[in-house]
Protein backbone atom coordinates (compact mmCIF):
# COMPACT_ATOMS: atom_id res chain seq x y z
CA UNK A 1 0.00 0.00 0.00
CA UNK A 2 2.85 2.38 0.84
CA UNK A 3 3.99 2.06 -3.04
CA UNK A 4 0.68 2.69 -4.28
CA UNK A 5 -0.70 5.58 -1.99
CA UNK A 6 0.40 8.86 -4.19
CA UNK A 7 1.33 12.02 -2.91
CA UNK A 8 -2.11 13.70 -4.06
CA UNK A 9 -4.40 10.97 -1.39
CA UNK A 10 -1.23 11.93 1.17
CA UNK A 11 -2.27 15.31 0.70
CA UNK A 12 -6.09 15.11 0.85
CA UNK A 13 -5.96 12.39 3.58
CA UNK A 14 -3.76 15.21 5.67
CA UNK A 15 -5.77 18.04 4.59
CA UNK A 16 -8.61 16.09 6.05
CA UNK A 17 -7.90 15.03 9.21
CA UNK A 18 -6.22 18.33 10.00
CA UNK A 19 -8.79 20.18 8.60
CA UNK A 20 -12.05 18.61 9.89
CA UNK A 21 -13.12 19.43 6.89
CA UNK A 22 -12.90 16.37 4.71
CA UNK A 23 -15.20 13.12 5.38
CA UNK A 24 -12.79 11.20 6.77
CA UNK A 25 -12.94 14.12 9.48
CA UNK A 26 -16.47 13.98 9.30
CA UNK A 27 -16.49 10.31 10.18
CA UNK A 28 -14.14 10.29 12.69
CA UNK A 29 -16.42 13.05 14.13
CA UNK A 30 -19.78 11.32 13.64
CA UNK A 31 -18.44 8.08 15.95
CA UNK A 32 -19.39 9.94 18.61
CA UNK A 33 -21.48 12.48 17.24
CA UNK A 34 -24.64 11.61 15.57
CA UNK A 35 -24.63 14.22 12.42
CA UNK A 36 -22.27 11.71 10.09
CA UNK A 37 -22.75 10.83 6.59
CA UNK A 38 -26.02 9.81 5.04
CA UNK A 39 -26.55 6.44 3.53
CA UNK A 40 -29.81 5.23 2.03
CA UNK A 41 -30.49 1.81 1.36
CA UNK A 42 -33.90 0.67 -1.36
CA UNK A 43 -35.03 -2.53 -0.41
CA UNK A 44 -34.38 -5.03 2.69
CA UNK A 45 -33.58 -8.84 0.11
CA UNK A 46 -30.54 -9.98 0.32
CA UNK A 47 -28.63 -7.22 -0.81
CA UNK A 48 -30.46 -4.42 0.63
CA UNK A 49 -30.56 -6.14 4.06
CA UNK A 50 -26.69 -6.91 4.29
CA UNK A 51 -25.37 -3.94 2.85
CA UNK A 52 -27.14 -1.66 5.40
CA UNK A 53 -25.56 -3.55 8.24
CA UNK A 54 -22.50 -3.71 7.04
CA UNK A 55 -22.29 -0.04 6.58
CA UNK A 56 -23.07 0.69 9.85
CA UNK A 57 -21.00 -2.27 11.45
CA UNK A 58 -17.57 -1.38 9.25
CA UNK A 59 -17.91 2.47 10.13
CA UNK A 60 -17.92 1.80 13.78
CA UNK A 61 -21.63 2.84 13.45
CA UNK A 62 -20.66 6.40 12.11
CA UNK A 63 -22.50 6.36 9.06
CA UNK A 64 -26.21 6.72 9.22
CA UNK A 65 -28.44 4.18 7.13
CA UNK A 66 -31.88 4.80 6.51
CA UNK A 67 -33.36 1.29 4.91
CA UNK A 68 -36.55 1.37 2.99
CA UNK A 69 -38.29 -1.38 2.37
CA UNK A 70 -42.58 -2.51 2.11
CA UNK A 71 -42.27 -5.70 3.16
CA UNK A 72 -42.90 -5.91 7.29
CA UNK A 73 -40.49 -8.90 7.73
CA UNK A 74 -38.12 -10.63 5.08
CA UNK A 75 -39.05 -13.60 3.15
CA UNK A 76 -36.33 -15.53 2.02
CA UNK A 77 -36.62 -16.62 -1.54
CA UNK A 78 -34.44 -19.32 -1.11
CA UNK A 79 -35.95 -22.45 0.18
CA UNK A 80 -39.57 -20.95 -0.95
CA UNK A 81 -39.94 -24.17 -3.31
CA UNK A 82 -39.79 -25.68 0.04
CA UNK A 83 -43.19 -24.51 1.15
CA UNK A 84 -44.50 -24.86 -2.50
CA UNK A 85 -43.74 -28.42 -1.81
CA UNK A 86 -44.83 -28.82 1.68
CA UNK A 87 -41.71 -29.76 3.45
CA UNK A 88 -41.25 -25.80 5.34
CA UNK A 89 -43.81 -23.37 6.16
CA UNK A 90 -43.80 -19.09 5.59
CA UNK A 91 -42.45 -19.18 9.19
CA UNK A 92 -39.45 -21.16 8.48
CA UNK A 93 -38.51 -18.67 5.52
CA UNK A 94 -39.47 -15.51 7.46
CA UNK A 95 -37.12 -13.01 9.24
CA UNK A 96 -38.05 -9.77 11.20
CA UNK A 97 -36.09 -6.82 10.24
CA UNK A 98 -36.23 -5.83 14.23
CA UNK A 99 -32.44 -6.62 14.56
CA UNK A 100 -30.80 -4.27 11.92
CA UNK A 101 -32.93 -1.57 13.89
CA UNK A 102 -31.82 -2.79 17.91
CA UNK A 103 -28.74 -4.19 17.43
CA UNK A 104 -27.14 -2.36 14.46
CA UNK A 105 -28.88 1.18 14.70
CA UNK A 106 -30.50 1.03 11.20
CA UNK A 107 -33.75 3.73 10.72
CA UNK A 108 -36.15 1.10 9.03
CA UNK A 109 -38.71 2.64 7.09
CA UNK A 110 -41.87 0.86 6.16
CA UNK A 111 -42.71 2.23 2.27
CA UNK A 112 -41.67 2.39 -1.39
CA UNK A 113 -39.37 5.17 -3.30
CA UNK A 114 -41.54 7.05 -5.43
CA UNK A 115 -38.41 8.76 -7.22
CA UNK A 116 -34.78 9.28 -6.64
CA UNK A 117 -33.34 13.14 -7.42
CA UNK A 118 -29.74 12.11 -8.12
CA UNK A 119 -29.10 15.93 -8.52
CA UNK A 120 -30.32 16.72 -4.91
CA UNK A 121 -29.36 13.60 -3.61
CA UNK A 122 -32.70 12.51 -2.00
CA UNK A 123 -35.29 10.23 -2.40
CA UNK A 124 -38.65 10.73 -2.05
CA UNK A 125 -41.40 7.85 -0.63
CA UNK A 126 -44.44 7.01 -1.56
CA UNK A 127 -45.55 8.19 1.63
CA UNK A 128 -44.71 11.93 0.92
CA UNK A 129 -41.41 12.24 2.78
CA UNK A 130 -38.08 12.95 1.44
CA UNK A 131 -34.53 11.05 2.57
CA UNK A 132 -31.37 13.17 2.19
CA UNK A 133 -28.69 10.87 1.00
CA UNK A 134 -24.59 11.23 0.61
CA UNK A 135 -24.52 8.19 -1.32
CA UNK A 136 -27.42 5.68 -1.96
CA UNK A 137 -27.90 1.42 -2.26
CA UNK A 138 -30.07 0.38 -4.94
CA UNK A 139 -31.10 -3.43 -4.39
CA UNK A 140 -34.72 -3.34 -5.34
CA UNK A 141 -34.66 -7.10 -7.07
CA UNK A 142 -36.23 -7.45 -9.93
CA UNK A 143 -39.60 -7.20 -11.48
CA UNK A 144 -41.49 -8.64 -14.28
CA UNK A 145 -41.91 -7.26 -17.99
CA UNK A 146 -45.83 -7.66 -18.27
CA UNK A 147 -45.73 -6.44 -21.43
CA UNK A 148 -44.63 -9.36 -22.85
CA UNK A 149 -47.43 -11.41 -21.77
CA UNK A 150 -50.37 -8.95 -23.35
CA UNK A 151 -52.99 -11.57 -21.56
CA UNK A 152 -51.68 -11.64 -17.96
CA UNK A 153 -52.59 -7.53 -18.43
CA UNK A 154 -56.32 -8.44 -18.56
CA UNK A 155 -58.12 -7.86 -15.18
CA UNK A 156 -58.01 -10.41 -12.83
CA UNK A 157 -55.60 -12.49 -14.72
CA UNK A 158 -52.43 -12.22 -12.12
CA UNK A 159 -54.43 -13.00 -9.56
CA UNK A 160 -55.10 -16.52 -10.76
CA UNK A 161 -52.09 -16.99 -12.76
CA UNK A 162 -48.89 -16.61 -10.06
CA UNK A 163 -45.67 -16.66 -10.39
CA UNK A 164 -44.37 -16.85 -6.93
CA UNK A 165 -41.00 -15.44 -7.57
CA UNK A 166 -40.93 -13.02 -4.57
CA UNK A 167 -41.36 -15.17 -2.06
CA UNK A 168 -44.40 -13.80 0.16
CA UNK A 169 -48.38 -14.13 -0.98
CA UNK A 170 -47.95 -15.75 -3.76
CA UNK A 171 -46.07 -18.60 -1.97
CA UNK A 172 -48.81 -19.22 -0.27
CA UNK A 173 -51.91 -18.32 -2.81
CA UNK A 174 -49.65 -21.04 -5.34
CA UNK A 175 -49.44 -23.29 -2.13
CA UNK A 176 -53.15 -23.69 -1.98
CA UNK A 177 -53.88 -24.10 -5.82
CA UNK A 178 -51.27 -27.14 -5.25
CA UNK A 179 -53.50 -28.24 -2.80
CA UNK A 180 -56.81 -27.46 -4.25
CA UNK A 181 -55.71 -29.45 -7.54
CA UNK A 182 -57.28 -32.79 -8.24
CA UNK A 183 -55.41 -35.86 -8.32
CA UNK A 184 -54.58 -36.16 -12.20
CA UNK A 185 -54.26 -32.77 -12.37
CA UNK A 186 -51.31 -31.23 -14.20
CA UNK A 187 -49.35 -28.06 -13.12
CA UNK A 188 -47.19 -26.44 -16.16
CA UNK A 189 -44.54 -24.01 -15.02
CA UNK A 190 -42.84 -21.85 -17.84
CA UNK A 191 -39.47 -20.39 -17.70
CA UNK A 192 -38.19 -17.19 -19.47
CA UNK A 193 -34.96 -16.82 -21.31
CA UNK A 194 -32.25 -16.34 -18.80
CA UNK A 195 -30.77 -13.80 -17.41
CA UNK A 196 -33.43 -14.50 -14.89
CA UNK A 197 -33.64 -14.42 -11.02
CA UNK A 198 -32.33 -17.91 -9.58
CA UNK A 199 -31.10 -19.91 -12.82
CA UNK A 200 -31.83 -23.57 -10.74
CA UNK A 201 -35.07 -22.30 -8.63
CA UNK A 202 -37.80 -23.25 -11.44
CA UNK A 203 -35.67 -26.63 -12.01
CA UNK A 204 -35.86 -26.93 -7.66
CA UNK A 205 -39.29 -26.13 -8.00
CA UNK A 206 -40.44 -28.42 -10.73
CA UNK A 207 -38.66 -31.59 -8.38
CA UNK A 208 -40.54 -30.16 -4.88
CA UNK A 209 -44.02 -30.14 -6.35
CA UNK A 210 -43.25 -33.40 -7.64
CA UNK A 211 -42.05 -35.19 -4.61
CA UNK A 212 -45.58 -33.22 -3.22
CA UNK A 213 -47.26 -35.25 -6.40
CA UNK A 214 -45.76 -38.59 -5.92
CA UNK A 215 -47.05 -39.11 -2.49
CA UNK A 216 -50.68 -37.03 -2.31
CA UNK A 217 -51.71 -36.84 -6.03
CA UNK A 218 -49.63 -39.72 -7.76
CA UNK A 219 -51.69 -39.35 -11.31
CA UNK A 220 -50.82 -35.99 -11.30
CA UNK A 221 -48.35 -34.44 -14.09
CA UNK A 222 -45.81 -31.30 -13.39
CA UNK A 223 -44.98 -29.87 -16.81
CA UNK A 224 -41.99 -27.69 -17.19
CA UNK A 225 -41.81 -25.11 -20.35
CA UNK A 226 -38.17 -23.71 -20.82
CA UNK A 227 -37.47 -21.23 -23.49
CA UNK A 228 -34.20 -21.48 -23.06
CA UNK A 229 -32.46 -24.62 -25.00
CA UNK A 230 -31.78 -26.84 -22.10
CA UNK A 231 -32.20 -27.01 -18.37
CA UNK A 232 -29.51 -23.88 -17.50
CA UNK A 233 -27.88 -24.78 -14.00
CA UNK A 234 -27.11 -27.90 -13.21
CA UNK A 235 -28.35 -29.73 -15.70
CA UNK A 236 -27.06 -33.31 -15.77
CA UNK A 237 -27.95 -33.50 -11.62
CA UNK A 238 -31.39 -32.19 -12.24
CA UNK A 239 -31.75 -34.62 -15.22
CA UNK A 240 -30.56 -37.58 -13.44
CA UNK A 241 -33.11 -36.21 -10.26
CA UNK A 242 -36.02 -36.33 -12.41
CA UNK A 243 -34.86 -39.87 -13.89
CA UNK A 244 -34.39 -41.87 -10.63
CA UNK A 245 -37.02 -40.26 -8.25
CA UNK A 246 -39.55 -38.35 -10.80
CA UNK A 247 -40.43 -40.75 -14.06
CA UNK A 248 -43.11 -40.11 -15.37
CA UNK A 249 -44.16 -37.12 -13.43
CA UNK A 250 -41.75 -34.29 -14.54
CA UNK A 251 -42.31 -33.76 -18.36
CA UNK A 252 -39.61 -30.92 -19.02
CA UNK A 253 -39.77 -29.86 -22.66
CA UNK A 254 -36.83 -27.00 -23.60
CA UNK A 255 -37.32 -24.41 -26.11
CA UNK A 256 -40.57 -23.24 -25.09
CA UNK A 257 -40.98 -19.64 -25.47
CA UNK A 258 -44.39 -18.15 -23.58
CA UNK A 259 -45.66 -15.40 -25.90
CA UNK A 260 -49.07 -14.94 -24.06
CA UNK A 261 -51.41 -16.39 -21.85
CA UNK A 262 -55.37 -16.78 -21.60
CA UNK A 263 -56.27 -16.80 -18.34
CA UNK A 264 -59.85 -17.80 -19.11
CA UNK A 265 -59.00 -20.69 -20.61
CA UNK A 266 -55.67 -21.37 -18.32
CA UNK A 267 -54.05 -21.36 -21.79
CA UNK A 268 -49.99 -21.04 -22.34
CA UNK A 269 -49.58 -20.09 -26.08
CA UNK A 270 -45.82 -20.17 -27.23
CA UNK A 271 -44.13 -18.95 -30.50
CA UNK A 272 -43.61 -21.66 -31.94
CA UNK A 273 -45.30 -24.24 -30.38
CA UNK A 274 -48.75 -25.80 -29.90
CA UNK A 275 -50.82 -24.43 -27.06
CA UNK A 276 -50.80 -25.90 -23.57
CA UNK A 277 -53.92 -25.98 -21.19
CA UNK A 278 -53.42 -27.04 -17.29
CA UNK A 279 -55.31 -27.00 -14.14
CA UNK A 280 -52.36 -24.52 -12.61
CA UNK A 281 -50.15 -22.32 -14.60
CA UNK A 282 -47.01 -20.95 -12.83
CA UNK A 283 -45.64 -18.20 -15.34
CA UNK A 284 -42.01 -16.75 -14.88
CA UNK A 285 -42.29 -14.09 -16.98
CA UNK A 286 -39.04 -12.59 -18.60
CA UNK A 287 -37.29 -10.59 -15.74
CA UNK A 288 -36.00 -6.84 -15.59
CA UNK A 289 -34.29 -4.87 -12.63
CA UNK A 290 -36.66 -3.37 -10.13
CA UNK A 291 -39.27 -0.46 -11.19
CA UNK A 292 -37.55 2.11 -8.92
CA UNK A 293 -34.12 1.80 -11.03
CA UNK A 294 -35.16 1.56 -14.25
CA UNK A 295 -37.84 4.38 -13.39
CA UNK A 296 -34.60 6.29 -12.32
CA UNK A 297 -32.61 5.51 -15.49
CA UNK A 298 -29.85 3.30 -13.64
CA UNK A 299 -30.65 -0.06 -16.22
CA UNK A 300 -28.57 1.02 -19.09
CA UNK A 301 -28.16 -2.35 -20.45
CA UNK A 302 -31.33 -3.28 -22.77
CA UNK A 303 -33.73 -1.09 -20.26
CA UNK A 304 -33.51 -4.13 -18.25
CA UNK A 305 -30.40 -4.36 -16.23
CA UNK A 306 -27.90 -1.66 -14.59
CA UNK A 307 -24.49 -1.32 -15.12
CA UNK A 308 -22.18 -0.75 -12.52
CA UNK A 309 -18.87 -0.34 -11.81
CA UNK A 310 -17.67 -3.81 -9.96
CA UNK A 311 -14.88 -2.23 -7.99
CA UNK A 312 -17.80 -0.31 -5.64
CA UNK A 313 -21.56 -1.33 -7.06
CA UNK A 314 -21.61 2.63 -8.25
CA UNK A 315 -24.29 3.22 -11.53
CA UNK A 316 -22.21 3.91 -14.38
CA UNK A 317 -25.39 6.28 -15.21
CA UNK A 318 -25.17 8.22 -11.99
CA UNK A 319 -22.84 9.10 -9.47
CA UNK A 320 -23.26 8.53 -5.82
CA UNK A 321 -25.85 5.95 -6.71
CA UNK A 322 -24.62 2.39 -6.32
CA UNK A 323 -27.11 -0.46 -7.17
CA UNK A 324 -26.32 -3.83 -6.67
CA UNK A 325 -27.83 -8.04 -6.66
CA UNK A 326 -30.70 -9.08 -8.96
CA UNK A 327 -30.95 -5.95 -10.54
CA UNK A 328 -27.13 -5.36 -12.25
CA UNK A 329 -26.01 -6.41 -15.27
CA UNK A 330 -24.07 -9.46 -14.18
CA UNK A 331 -20.50 -10.41 -14.99
CA UNK A 332 -19.85 -13.42 -17.11
CA UNK A 333 -21.11 -16.76 -15.51
CA UNK A 334 -22.35 -14.54 -11.88
CA UNK A 335 -25.32 -15.56 -11.20
CA UNK A 336 -28.38 -13.75 -10.02
CA UNK A 337 -28.73 -15.22 -6.60
CA UNK A 338 -29.28 -14.23 -2.74
CA UNK A 339 -25.69 -15.53 -2.25
CA UNK A 340 -24.17 -13.13 -4.55
CA UNK A 341 -26.29 -10.70 -3.95
CA UNK A 342 -25.30 -10.57 -0.12
CA UNK A 343 -21.79 -10.77 -1.75
CA UNK A 344 -22.37 -7.63 -3.91
CA UNK A 345 -23.96 -5.95 -0.56
CA UNK A 346 -20.34 -6.15 1.19
CA UNK A 347 -18.12 -5.52 -1.37
CA UNK A 348 -20.81 -2.30 -2.05
CA UNK A 349 -20.61 -1.59 1.79
CA UNK A 350 -16.24 -1.08 2.36
CA UNK A 351 -16.05 0.71 -1.36
CA UNK A 352 -19.00 3.25 0.43
CA UNK A 353 -17.24 3.65 3.80
CA UNK A 354 -13.83 3.97 1.75
CA UNK A 355 -15.22 6.59 -0.76
CA UNK A 356 -17.11 8.53 2.32
CA UNK A 357 -13.66 8.82 3.75
CA UNK A 358 -11.60 10.06 0.71
CA UNK A 359 -9.84 6.76 0.53
CA UNK A 360 -9.60 4.75 -2.84
CA UNK A 361 -12.21 1.41 -2.58
CA UNK A 362 -10.24 -2.02 -2.60
CA UNK A 363 -8.47 -2.54 -5.92
CA UNK A 364 -9.23 -6.60 -5.70
CA UNK A 365 -12.85 -7.66 -4.77
CA UNK A 366 -12.97 -11.21 -4.84
CA UNK A 367 -16.10 -13.38 -3.29
CA UNK A 368 -18.16 -16.78 -4.21
CA UNK A 369 -21.37 -18.17 -5.00
CA UNK A 370 -22.67 -21.04 -3.65
CA UNK A 371 -26.44 -22.38 -4.98
CA UNK A 372 -27.77 -24.93 -3.22
CA UNK A 373 -31.20 -26.38 -4.50
CA UNK A 374 -32.94 -29.46 -3.15
CA UNK A 375 -33.99 -32.32 -4.92
CA UNK A 376 -36.51 -33.82 -2.82
CA UNK A 377 -37.43 -32.55 0.59
CA UNK A 378 -33.63 -33.22 2.21
CA UNK A 379 -31.11 -33.89 -0.48
CA UNK A 380 -29.38 -31.98 -2.26
CA UNK A 381 -26.85 -30.28 -5.62
CA UNK A 382 -24.73 -27.81 -5.33
CA UNK A 383 -22.67 -25.38 -7.91
CA UNK A 384 -20.29 -23.08 -6.28
CA UNK A 385 -18.08 -20.19 -8.19
CA UNK A 386 -15.39 -17.91 -6.98
CA UNK A 387 -15.46 -14.21 -8.91
CA UNK A 388 -12.27 -11.55 -8.68
CA UNK A 389 -11.85 -8.59 -10.08
CA UNK A 390 -10.55 -8.13 -13.69
CA UNK A 391 -8.17 -4.95 -13.69
CA UNK A 392 -7.55 -5.43 -17.35
CA UNK A 393 -11.26 -6.17 -18.21
CA UNK A 394 -12.66 -3.97 -15.73
CA UNK A 395 -15.27 -6.37 -14.67
CA UNK A 396 -15.58 -9.79 -12.53
CA UNK A 397 -14.16 -12.88 -13.75
CA UNK A 398 -14.15 -16.71 -12.59
CA UNK A 399 -11.52 -17.55 -10.97
CA UNK A 400 -10.22 -20.87 -13.38
CA UNK A 401 -9.97 -24.12 -11.40
CA UNK A 402 -12.15 -23.14 -8.58
CA UNK A 403 -16.16 -23.92 -8.14
CA UNK A 404 -18.07 -26.93 -9.53
CA UNK A 405 -20.69 -28.77 -8.95
CA UNK A 406 -21.77 -31.79 -6.48
CA UNK A 407 -21.23 -35.19 -7.92
CA UNK A 408 -24.16 -36.42 -6.54
CA UNK A 409 -27.02 -35.28 -4.36
CA UNK A 410 -27.09 -36.24 -0.90
CA UNK A 411 -28.38 -35.47 2.55
CA UNK A 412 -25.40 -33.98 3.89
CA UNK A 413 -25.22 -31.36 1.35
CA UNK A 414 -29.18 -31.10 2.78
CA UNK A 415 -27.77 -30.40 6.33
CA UNK A 416 -25.54 -28.08 4.71
CA UNK A 417 -28.00 -26.17 3.00
CA UNK A 418 -30.23 -25.86 5.72
CA UNK A 419 -26.98 -24.01 7.21
CA UNK A 420 -26.13 -21.89 4.86
CA UNK A 421 -29.59 -20.65 4.90
CA UNK A 422 -29.29 -19.69 8.86
CA UNK A 423 -26.69 -18.28 8.64
CA UNK A 424 -27.27 -15.98 5.54
CA UNK A 425 -30.28 -15.01 7.13
CA UNK A 426 -27.93 -13.69 10.18
CA UNK A 427 -25.38 -12.45 7.93
CA UNK A 428 -28.07 -9.88 6.56
CA UNK A 429 -30.52 -9.78 9.75
CA UNK A 430 -29.06 -10.59 13.22
CA UNK B 1 5.71 28.26 17.47
CA UNK B 2 9.35 28.15 15.64
CA UNK B 3 9.12 26.85 12.21
CA UNK B 4 11.35 24.28 13.55
CA UNK B 5 8.26 23.24 15.29
CA UNK B 6 5.90 23.80 12.89
CA UNK B 7 7.20 21.87 10.26
CA UNK B 8 7.77 18.91 12.93
CA UNK B 9 4.25 18.84 13.82
CA UNK B 10 2.90 19.14 10.39
CA UNK B 11 5.50 15.68 9.43
CA UNK B 12 4.07 13.89 12.47
CA UNK B 13 0.85 14.65 11.40
CA UNK B 14 1.46 13.22 8.19
CA UNK B 15 3.27 10.79 9.64
CA UNK B 16 0.23 9.50 11.88
CA UNK B 17 -1.93 9.99 8.37
CA UNK B 18 -0.27 7.88 6.42
CA UNK B 19 0.11 4.99 9.16
CA UNK B 20 -4.00 5.39 10.09
CA UNK B 21 -4.50 5.07 6.20
CA UNK B 22 -2.98 1.93 5.94
CA UNK B 23 -4.51 0.56 9.22
CA UNK B 24 -7.83 1.11 7.99
CA UNK B 25 -7.52 0.18 4.66
CA UNK B 26 -6.04 -2.98 5.12
CA UNK B 27 -8.52 -3.99 7.86
CA UNK B 28 -11.07 -2.82 5.44
CA UNK B 29 -9.94 -4.66 2.63
CA UNK B 30 -8.96 -7.96 4.89
CA UNK B 31 -12.09 -7.79 6.65
CA UNK B 32 -14.13 -7.61 3.05
CA UNK B 33 -11.85 -10.63 2.11
CA UNK B 34 -12.63 -12.42 5.25
CA UNK B 35 -16.68 -11.18 4.55
CA UNK B 36 -16.75 -13.31 1.85
CA UNK B 37 -17.02 -16.66 3.85
CA UNK B 38 -19.90 -15.10 6.46
CA UNK B 39 -22.37 -15.97 4.22
CA UNK B 40 -22.46 -19.62 5.34
CA UNK B 41 -19.74 -19.24 8.18
CA UNK B 42 -21.20 -16.55 9.92
CA UNK B 43 -20.74 -12.39 10.29
CA UNK B 44 -17.01 -12.34 11.25
CA UNK B 45 -17.13 -16.22 11.55
CA UNK B 46 -19.44 -16.56 14.40
CA UNK B 47 -21.05 -19.04 12.99
CA UNK B 48 -25.01 -20.30 13.74
CA UNK B 49 -25.39 -24.33 14.17
CA UNK B 50 -25.46 -26.35 11.15
CA UNK B 51 -21.80 -24.43 9.76
CA UNK B 52 -18.39 -24.95 11.39
CA UNK B 53 -17.91 -21.53 13.41
CA UNK B 54 -14.47 -19.66 12.14
CA UNK B 55 -14.39 -17.04 14.75
CA UNK B 56 -10.99 -17.55 17.02
CA UNK B 57 -9.86 -20.79 14.61
CA UNK B 58 -6.34 -21.42 14.75
CA UNK B 59 -4.92 -19.45 12.28
CA UNK B 60 -2.72 -22.46 11.14
CA UNK B 61 -5.17 -24.89 11.46
CA UNK B 62 -7.47 -22.88 9.16
CA UNK B 63 -4.65 -22.43 6.45
CA UNK B 64 -3.82 -26.37 6.51
CA UNK B 65 -7.46 -26.85 6.16
CA UNK B 66 -7.90 -24.95 3.23
CA UNK B 67 -4.43 -26.16 1.95
CA UNK B 68 -5.88 -29.78 2.28
CA UNK B 69 -9.14 -28.76 1.13
CA UNK B 70 -7.20 -27.40 -1.92
CA UNK B 71 -5.09 -30.50 -2.51
CA UNK B 72 -7.71 -33.15 -2.36
CA UNK B 73 -6.37 -34.83 0.84
CA UNK B 74 -9.05 -33.31 2.51
CA UNK B 75 -12.85 -34.43 1.32
CA UNK B 76 -15.01 -32.29 1.00
CA UNK B 77 -18.55 -31.29 -0.59
CA UNK B 78 -18.21 -27.89 -1.50
CA UNK B 79 -15.03 -26.50 0.02
CA UNK B 80 -12.64 -27.82 -2.21
CA UNK B 81 -13.82 -26.15 -5.00
CA UNK B 82 -14.35 -22.79 -3.58
CA UNK B 83 -10.49 -23.23 -1.59
CA UNK B 84 -8.84 -23.10 -5.51
CA UNK B 85 -10.33 -19.57 -6.04
CA UNK B 86 -8.19 -18.29 -3.23
CA UNK B 87 -4.46 -17.07 -3.09
CA UNK B 88 -2.48 -18.81 -0.15
CA UNK B 89 -1.66 -15.03 0.51
CA UNK B 90 -5.31 -14.42 0.71
CA UNK B 91 -6.24 -17.53 2.80
CA UNK B 92 -3.40 -16.33 5.46
CA UNK B 93 -5.09 -13.12 5.95
CA UNK B 94 -8.43 -14.57 6.14
CA UNK B 95 -6.96 -17.51 8.37
CA UNK B 96 -5.55 -14.12 10.58
CA UNK B 97 -8.38 -12.27 10.70
CA UNK B 98 -10.85 -14.91 12.05
CA UNK B 99 -8.24 -16.05 14.31
CA UNK B 100 -8.34 -12.50 16.24
CA UNK B 101 -12.22 -12.53 16.63
CA UNK B 102 -14.08 -13.29 19.61
CA UNK B 103 -16.01 -17.18 19.32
Amino acid sequence: MTQTLNRRSLLKTTVGLVGASGTLGLIGACATGGSGPKVVVIGGGYGGATAAKYVRMWSDYGINVTLVEPNTAFVSCPLSNLVLGGSKTMADITTPYDNLSRRHGVTVVRDMVASIDADKRTVTLDGGSVLAYDRLIVSPGVDFMWETLPGMNRPGAQDNILHAWKAGPQTVALRRQLEALPDGGVYALSIPLAPYRCPPGPYERACQIANYFKTAKPRSKVLVLDANDDVTSKGPLFKKAWADRYAGIIDYRPKHTVVDVDAATNTLKFEFNDDVKAQVLNVLPAMRAGDIAVKSGLATANKRWCEVDFLTFESKAAKNIHVLGDAIQIAALMPKSGHMANQHAKTCAAAVIALLGGQAPNPAPIYNNTCYSFVSPDEVVHVASVHAYNAGAKTMTVVAGAGGVSAAASPLEGAYAFGWAQNIWADALA
Amino acid sequence: MTAQKTKFLAASVMVCAVSMAHGQTDELHTRSLAASCSNCHGTDGRAAPGMVALAGYERASLVKNMADFKSGARPATIMHQLAKGYSEAQIDAIAGYFAAQKK
